[in-house]
């Protein structure tokens, strides 16, 4: 789950992270509030989205008069943002965030996260502040310097100290990052963040350091136990389809192709939309309907594919192995009636009885194409879909 | 002989009680697993399915002899269950509970180290010895006696590749799935060396999927120390990158852990790597 960087921050300074003064805003004339009450006389309007890459499509702005606050809030707010990492609808922005400006002497890149390699918690910096940190991997490995931190132990001085010299910080700044880096350690912790990332920490030309922007990623399989942070959360910035799925335990993702996938596993949903590929086909979306799968499920997994208009023909791959192949043709028979499916609908079922759910299907005299093989079940969908 | 587990295996259940503990353990019994008992906390001294229930792991291991335990309980609870195994000084702890926060997962992983104590999963199928033993949620029926080792990340995916070892008359000396979790215990070379060392195996499946850099470590690993032939398969090569594709490891972050990099990375190792899920028993088949 993401959150925005206004709450990002918000949580930083609850753990002793310094960050710009600023506020949210969520009209022009509040932005514009929001300036005046800081004082100074220059600051950033920021779109809230929950993508980064806001500075090179105008979501970031900076703004040297009130009025000029105002105006640029007046065109960011109720737009959508596309930006590198979104798609090309891109996300609504419906707040912004407004600070004041500081004059920046240094730019450093600072992130903490679980490394699945080592099995530890991962802090990574780098000199090369503001840019993308995969580019700096990829460039300028050299610049790249990380910590790991074992979970009995708990986050060190001295690997503070490292990555701090690596900076070439000095004198207060070195204590000054070993205070950011003990927040963000305990923040990761007490919220169950799976990674804090700061892009640019920046070293002010009164040599403090500071969280010019903030990005907390937190852990799926833990919000539950963090009612805070599930208050954050904006639906708004996520794919609709996808919170639905969730709703009914289901694990949809949108892809751009035309055929519908529904498919009892991640692994082999993951393979089915592979073969739909490989046949010369294009998946619309990856969608797990899990292992104990019911008629409700499968009906409502139905109307999600069905919601996407790009779906030609849906191709619906079962390996019954507790789950029951006549249980779930029963389901797949309940749904075609319930709602109205106007594309062919594929069905491979495969093991246990499932020469009982495909004669269900077969007799049902309803429009389904039943299969045992796979690859021939893919090449039929591909085939229905090109047709339609 | 098999690897993991055989018919001498002593198997205990945590969250014996439970729904799935419960439905899990009857098809064990019923596939012939040596289940000895299980735990409940506060359920100790009574019976269920006509086994013992003990309160703790401890009390379970000293009165009958378990040396393995599949774990069913709630995602919040499962670090606890596994940490308790471990101190009981149960070898073989499968985990099949899905769910589990990534941290705990980290601080048992860490706690783990040293002890001797092997972790299957979490976010599992399980493990399954075929004709002997069955810890897991896997079908026991698709599965037949045979000469191939199956090691893989997914669920109903390994299915796919047990049942064409099936069909094709191979069959499986052990199948491991080791788990959808970015962070979890035995990895793809812990189970792929114990395959090569095993005389039953006479070769091995493996299935990937995107995320993380095991299937790579994998494939440096059998270029050195693999004389078995093995075909491998990837999942994912159609996952747009930055998504969870329903398993929490299954995700391509900053380019890392595409299913393009890890098929070259296992072709690059001489692996036989089949473009299609559906060749797998076949590719098997060809290399006897």
């Amino acid at each position: 789950m993401n959150i925005h960087e206004y709450q990002a921050k918000r949580l930083f300074k609850d753990y002793g992270i310094a960050v710009p003064e600023g506020n949210p805003a969520d009209t022009p004339e509040h932005a514009e509030q929001v300036a005046r009450e800081l004082g100074g006389d220059g600051w950033v309007v920021k779109a809230q989205v929950h993508a980064g890459g806001r500075g090179k499509v105008g979501g970031v702005k900076l703004a040297r008069k009130h009025r000029e606050v105002f105006d640029f809030s007046r065109e960011m707010l109720g737009k959508r943002l596309v930006t590198v990492q979104t798609d090309s609808f891109g996300l609504p922005v419906e707040k912004l965030l407004i600070e004041k400006i500081y004059p920046i002497k240094n730019e450093f890149y600072l992130s903490v996260l679980v490394d699945r390699v080592s099995g530890r918690v991962m802090f990574i910096a780098s000199a090369a502040g503001g840019m993308d940190i995969e580019t700096v991997a990829k460039e300028s490995p050299e610049q790249i310097v990380s910590v790991l931190v074992h979970p009995a132990a708990g986050l060190q001085s001295y690997q503070c100290r490292k990555l701090a010299f690596a900076l070439q910080l000095q004198g207060e700044q070195i204590r000054g990052l070993e205070t950011i880096m003990r927040g963000m350690y305990h923040l990761m912790l007490a919220k169950d963040a799976s990674q804090i990332e700061i892009n640019p920490l920046i070293l002010t030309d009164q040599g403090q350091l500071l969280a010019l922007d903030a990005k907390i990623n937190f852990d799926d399989n833990a919000v539950a136990a963090h009612p805070d942070i599930v208050d954050m959360r904006d639906p708004g910035q996520e794919d609709e389809k996808e919170n639905k799925a969730q709703q009914f335990g289901l694990n949809y993702i949108t892809l751009n192709g035309t055929i519908g996938c529904m498919v009892n596993g991640a692994g082999l949903a993951m393979a089915t939309m592979d073969l739909v590929k490989l046949k010369g086909g294009a998946p619309a979306n990856f969608l797990d309907v899990g292992g104990g799968t019911t008629p409700e499920k499968v009906a409502e997994a139905f109307k999600l594919i069905l919601s996407d208009k790009n779906v030609k023909a849906v191709l619906i791959n079962i390996f019954g192995g507790i789950v029951q192949c006549d249980i779930i043709a029963q389901g797949i028979l309940a749904a075609v009636k319930e709602i109205n499916i106007n594309v062919p609908v594929v069905v491979r079922l495969e093991g246990t009885n499932a020469e009982a759910g495909r004669k269900l299907l077969a007799d049902s005299g309803l429009n389904l194409v039943a299969e045992t093989d796979l690859a021939l079940a893919a090449e039929q969908v591909v085939a229905l879909a090109e047709g339609a | 002989m098999s690897i993991l587990i055989d018919q001498h295996t002593k198997v205990i259940c945590q969250g014996f009680t439970g729904k799935q503990g419960t439905f899990h353990s009857q098809q064990a019994i019923a596939y012939g697993t040596q289940l000895v008992g299980g735990v409940t906390p506060g359920r100790g001294g009574n019976t269920h399915l006509g086994l013992p229930i003990f309160d703790t792991v401890e009390q379970a291991v000293a009165q009958t002899g378990a040396n393995a335990s599949m774990i069913y309980v709630p995602p919040f609870y499962a670090a606890d269950a596994i940490l308790e195994a471990v101190e009981a000084g149960i070898k073989i702890i499968v985990c099949i509970t899905e769910g589990i926060p990534v941290l705990q997962m980290l601080r048992v992983k860490a706690a783990m180290a040293g002890s001797g104590a092997l972790l299957v999963g979490p976010n599992c199928p399980g493990v399954i010895t075929p004709g002997a033993c069955k810890i897991g949620i896997m079908p026991g029926h698709i599965h037949l006696p045979g000469d191939i080792g199956i090691v893989s990340r997914s669920g109903t995916l390994t299915y796919e590749a047990v049942n064409q070892t099936t069909k094709q008359g191979l069959g499986q000396s052990t199948c491991v799935g080791i788990g959808g979790d970015p962070i979890h215990g035995m990895n793809f070379v812990d189970v792929l060396s114990r395959f090569e060392q095993d005389e039953q195996t006479k070769g091995i499946v493996m299935v990937g999927e995107i995320g993380g850099g095991e299937e790579e470590d994998a494939a440096e690993y059998i270029k050195a120390h693999v004389t078995k032939p093995v075909v491998g398969y990837i999942a994912g090569q159609t996952a747009p990158a930055g998504k969870r594709m329903g398993h929490a490891g299954a995700i391509i972050t900053g380019g890392k852990g595409t299913a393009a990099g890890k098929i070259a990375a296992l072709k690059a190792a001489g692996i036989e790597v089949v473009s299609s899920p559906t060749d797998i028993g076949v590719a098997m088949k060809a290399c006897f």
